[in-house]
């Protein structure tokens, strides 16, 4: 099968225009003909089923959520892009794609990056429209606030809660449609199966999450907005219920994986302060733009912060890439904050972290000014750590955080699967290897507000569909697969918890196939997960019974899930022999320790697809830049 | 911040359905490091749980940031815990001390029925949502951003109000189950906004008929909302409330 | 007008109900005080002024005020026992722990238990004055009413009832006053700290008004 990206041609400015031109449409009356299965209630999943709605599809929404507005999108912190330019710094949308395709480290597709900084705009006035409270200047109009990776002041933001106000506006939108009948809201359904039907997705098996229930769903197209797979780490900052089931189960079902190792370590987190953690805290990036990251100059310096003069200070990010200081992008910040500690100028009680300090910029602005840029998060900080950031630097430190790959899909968004449309972070989407700071949150709203309800509708205008209900054979059948693998899960009885397994997956990801990764680990890890899996299924202990509602036995099919998913993670981290954006292969770095690309042998997307357990075939989609020509990626 | 080992004494209560009749059981935390957070502790206990074979003790949680607003839970009488302005999921053992005995109960409201030990339904706020806390306009059809100008106070208000993350510990703490304070806040919120005028007067009627069809109680301006509000909304909000829904009904008509 | 009457069955319409005839009862209050002052007067000052009340051309808009004042009190009572019963109806299972937060008065969470007892001293009041004023026997024996106060607050029974029954009206209007500017949507950022110690000052001012007339009659008048 080859891989059929559909870049539309013509020059990168109008592809998007035409494009939507050359999209076949449905008529306004006949799509409510449609119905439209989406899972997953975040920034993409709560857009697309408000927009399709709005148009008149029959809208399905899932969520594992008691409500569609706890999905993890409420987390995000920081900002969000767009190219409107109001500070005048000279941002365009060109720029826009500039940068994100460089931040990307040439890993993604033009076409797709250009449409993104494309509809970044209309994202914002959208946003606005529907109340949300961004910040603004006491002359009313909206105000910006600069991120990394950038040079320019392209984000906007509602506090420290900009996620958490994007996706209450996306949540507000969908409750108007559940409210005028064109959504129906399934809340507590977690979606287990994907039912293809004449290789084409038309439904979805999901277990009600109160009653234990396996419930059928069929319509015309399915959209995955289930969020990424950073969880496959055990400790990460994304919500502990974040999971890759409803991806993986498709990816099994025939969609091909894309990039699956482009993971993305957060920067600045709460550093690990006790045995016993769960997750890790996010701080936002925005934190980097009035603090300086530092470490002592003497190794090993126990002396408390405040003590160690300036001069005995390590302003390591600025020293290493002054022209972007602070605010170099994510990957490139993480990776240097390891190698300080790997080299033995870690601070705090493990040696693991540095300090990410505000004591300048408390002088030069005043304290109510970092107040009311950061408050929460400084608050955030002292309930977590015990210590005040407005008197001692924060410890900060990487975490997962973000995956950039994520179920392949054309440029229509529609995955290997006709019928099957992946958008937001499940997808492998538009951030190449790295991912910049407030672009997550541009992009799930991009593909659910402005791309998919145009090419959903030339999919179900192009394609004849033969009737469907759930009794047909293939939603029996999956559903007596889904039954069976919990009555599997739950029948094992072993010894250890599915906590346990999950911590123990977690550690081998993070130490081999986590921020460094090189050949000899990562074949180790193979190795290991292999075993891990063998251990889960023998081993693992899952009380309760599965006709009711039961948090381990949903927390063991995701984890039984991870268990595979890590594998392939590890084995394309494995097969590219390039050092690319957050992934980061030992043996190829410049002598200064930078990431060395090889864009001769792996300027492509790497697509994987599924034939049995611990078998994939790789398929390569070419990566061609007609205008932004590849070169290292200097933020010296 | 030094910390230190703690052994306590929980008093969860258990209820196995929404019919089932619950009770009060004893377990015990032992060893549990006074960094780690109030939920890291129930998991310790849960894991034990586990391993033994027994059900763990159901409750919600995800972000572990007290912004997503699924935790929550009454601990020794007072929802979200002891500590103003957090979320369950940020409070830390710290805070207590070795050989405490905690009570944990579920939200109780009539409008928020137990689904199993602490969990509760609280998709009674999304009705309310669902019955007009949004604006209407379709994706697609928003005016330039910065054609609308707000005032920035206005902005900010609107802010601290739309911080809700619709947790449910205002209806819990209320003395009379009032869903008041999550009403208003999104009542305000579009309210404050120049793009939220035009339904402003619909939106108030509708949201506050729902409210009161759920079944939660009426607000008698106690203030136990805001004090355990962990996003700590102000019930300035509620009196905002009450002007729009004068407003809508005295001097508008718009008749719902 | 249906809309009128529905908008009072609306949750907050009930609390607009709380409030409005709250407001027309403390006003009743000052009134009431103020007439309650020509006690210190003396017999004479205090008999002529319930003579002219009662005696007088006066005595037609007495008889209206009298009913429209019944009326408030009935539906501030009865939209306070709806609302009570409904709040109770939202909780039906208590806490097991009963903790309170460290922001909110006890005054307000317990508005239904002063209300009771100030009921319960409305019915014992208007059976010592308004009832004997009107019909009672003593009347027959040439007393006046400035002579049934001076013997009722005599009477050290009633007097701890009168003084004990101001402590919780003292309780309810402590809440009541400034709940009903917030039910009313009058909360401001400069406003409302004034409106909250305006709402004490009256709460004291009016509980110890009436408190001072059984405490003056029982321990400082000589009159017999």
């Amino acid at each position: 099968m080859a891989l059929e990206s559909k870049i539309p041609a013509g020059p990168i400015q109008d592809k998007w225009t035409n494009h939507k031109f050359n999209l076949k449409l449905v008529s306004p009356a006949n799509k409510r003909k449609y119905d439209i299965i989406v899972v997953g209630t975040g920034l993409a999943g709560s857009s697309a089923a408000a927009s399709l709605a709005e148009l008149g599809y029959n809208v399905i929404v899932l969520t594992f959520h008691d409500s569609p507005r706890r999905a993890h999108s409420i987390a995000a912190q920081g900002g969000i892009n767009a190219a409107k330019n109001y500070p005048n710094d000279g941002d365009s949308i060109y720029r826009l794609f500039y940068d994100t395709l460089k931040g990307g480290d040439y890993r993604a597709r033009e076409a797709n990056v250009y449409r993104l900084a494309e509809v970044s705009n209309n994202i914002i006035d959208q946003c606005v429209a529907q109340g949300v409270p961004f910040a603004r200047e006491y002359g009313g109009l909206l105000d910006n606030r600069s991120f990394g990776g950038a040079q320019l002041s392209r984000t906007f933001y509602a506090r420290g809660q900009t996620g958490q106000q994007l996706l209450l506006g996306a949540y507000s939108a969908l409750s108007r449609q559940v409210g005028l009948g064109r959504v129906k809201l399934y809340t507590r359904r977690e979606m287990l199966g994907l039912v293809v039907i004449d290789g084409m997705a038309r439904g979805v098996v999901a277990r009600n999450l109160v009653t234990g229930e396996l419930e059928r769903f069929a319509g015309h197209a399915v959209v995955l907005a289930t969020g990424g797979y950073s969880r496959v780490f055990y400790l990460s900052t994304n919500a502990m219920n974040c999971n890759a089931t409803a991806i993986w189960r498709a990816h099994k079902k025939g969609a091909f994986f894309g990039n699956p190792c482009f993971t993305q370590i957060h920067p600045t987190s709460l550093p690990l302060h006790h045995e016993q953690q769960s997750k890790l805290t996010l701080m936002s990036e925005s934190l980097r733009n009035d603090g300086r990251v530092w470490v002592p100059k003497q190794k090993g310096d126990k002396r408390h912060p405040n003590d160690i003069p300036e001069d005995e200070r390590d302003y390591y990010l600025e020293r290493m890439y002054p022209s972007y200081g602070n605010l170099t992008p994510r990957d490139i910040a993480s990776r240097a904050a390891k190698r300080m500690c790997d080299e033995g100028y870690g601070v705090g009680e493990t040696g693991q972290a540095v300090y990410l300090d505000f004591s300048d910029a408390i002088k030069r602005l005043g304290k109510k000014v970092i107040e009311e840029r950061y408050g929460n998060l400084f608050q955030m900080y002292e309930m977590i750590t015990g210590d005040n950031p407005y008197e001692v630097p924060m410890k900060i430190y990487p975490a997962p955080h973000y995956t950039m790959g994520g179920l392949w899909v054309d440029y229509n968004l529609m995955s290997t699967i006709p019928g099957l449309f992946v958008i937001g972070e499940a997808n492998f989407s538009d951030h190449g290897a790295n991912r910049l700071g407030a672009s997550a949150l541009m992009q799930g709203l991009a593909d659910g507000y402005f791309i998919l309800p145009y090419t959903i509708g030339d999919y179900l205008a192009s394609h004849k569909f033969i009737p469907v209900k759930t009794d047909h054979e293939e939603f029996i059948k999956e559903e007596n697969a889904q039954k069976d693998l919990i009555k599997r899960l739950i029948s094992i009885n072993g010894k250890r918890t599915v906590d346990d397994l999950h911590r123990e997956l977690g550690k081998i990801m993070w130490d081999y196939v986590g921020m460094s990764r090189n050949a000899e680990g990562l074949t180790k890890a193979i190795q290991m997960i292999g075993d891990l899996r063998e251990e889960f299924w023998r081993n693992v202990k899952v009380p309760g019974n599965d006709a009711d509602l039961n948090q381990t036995l949903e927390r063991a099919g995701r984890v039984a899930d991870f268990m595979e998913l890590g594998e392939l993670m590890a084995r394309d981290a494995l097969h590219r022999n390039e050092s690319c954006g957050g992934h980061f292969r030992e043996e190829y770095q410049t002598e200064d320790g930078e990431a060395k690309r090889d864009d001769e042998n792996f300027a492509y997307v790497a697509a994987w697809e599924f034939k049995a357990l611990g078998e994939w075939v790789l398929h390569k989609e070419p990566l061609v830049f007609e205008y932004v020509k590849p070169s290292t990626r200097s933020y010296k | 911040m030094s910390s230190k080992k703690l052994n306590l004494t929980l008093k969860v209560w258990r209820q196995p359905g929404p019919n089932a009749k619950g009770e009060f059981k004893t377990y015990y935390a032992k060893n549990i490091s006074s960094d780690a957070s109030f939920l890291e502790m129930l998991d310790i206990v849960n894991e034990e749980l586990e391993a033994k074979g027994e059900e763990p003790i159901a409750y919600e949680h995800d972000c572990r940031e007290g912004i997503c607003g699924t935790c929550g839970m009454v601990i020794n009488g007072r929802p979200h815990g002891p500590l103003q302005g957090i979320t369950t999921c940020q409070l830390h053992m710290r805070h207590f001390k070795d050989g405490d005995v905690i009570y944990i109960e579920p939200f109780r409201a009539r409008a928020f029925p137990v689904i199993k030990d602490l969990i509760v339904d609280r998709s009674a706020f999304d009705k309310i949502i669902q019955a007009g806390g949004f604006i209407s306009v379709n994706t697609g059809s928003a005016p330039e951003a910065n054609s609308i100008p707000v005032k920035k106070e206005n902005a900010d208000l609107a802010m601290d109000a739309a911080a809700c993350i619709g947790c449910g510990a205002c209806v819990a703490a209320c003395p009379n189950a009032s869903a008041m304070l999550f009403v208003s806040a999104k009542v305000s919120h579009l309210a404050l906004l120049p793009q939220g005028l035009p339904e402003r007067e619909i939106r108030v009627q509708r949201m506050v008929a729902k409210m009161d069809e759920l079944g939660f109680g009426n607000c008698s301006n106690i203030g136990a909302c805001e004090a355990e509000c962990p996003k700590e909304i102000k019930i300035t909000n509620i009196a905002r409330l009450n002007r729009e829904f004068y407003r809508a009904k005295f001097l508008s008509n718009v008749e719902e | 007008m249906g809309w009128f009457f529905k908008t009072f069955n609306y949750s907050v319409g009930k609390k607009l109900l709380m409030a409005l005839t709250g407001f027309f009862l403390i006003l009743f209050l000052f009134v009431h005080l103020f007439g309650n002052t020509f006690l210190y007067l003396g017999p004479d000052a205090f008999n002529g002024y319930v003579h002219l009340l009662n005696e007088t051309n006066l005595v037609y808009i007495i008889r209206v005020m009298e009913v429209i004042l019944a009326l408030g009190f009935a539906f501030h009572i009865w939209d306070g026992v709806r609302l009570w019963l409904q709040n109770r109806k939202a909780r039906p299972i208590k806490y097991y722990i009963k903790a309170t937060d460290p922001k909110s008065t006890w005054t307000s969470r317990n508005m239904i238990y002063s209300a009771l007892i100030i009921f319960v001293f409305l019915v014992i009041h208007l059976r010592n004055f308004w009832y004997e004023f009107k019909y009672g026997s003593i009347k027959q024996t040439g007393a006046t009413d400035y002579d049934i106060v001076v013997k009722t607050f005599q009477d050290p029974i009633y007097m701890i009832i009168y003084v004990v029954s101001m402590v919780f009206l003292f309780l309810h209007l402590h809440h009541g006053f400034q709940s009903a500017f917030q039910t009313l949507g009058l909360n401001h950022k400069k406003y409302t700290p004034f409106i909250v110690w305006a709402g004490r000052i009256i709460a004291i001012f009016l509980s110890a008004g009436f408190a001072s007339f059984p405490i003056y009659f029982f321990f400082f008048y000589g009159g017999n």
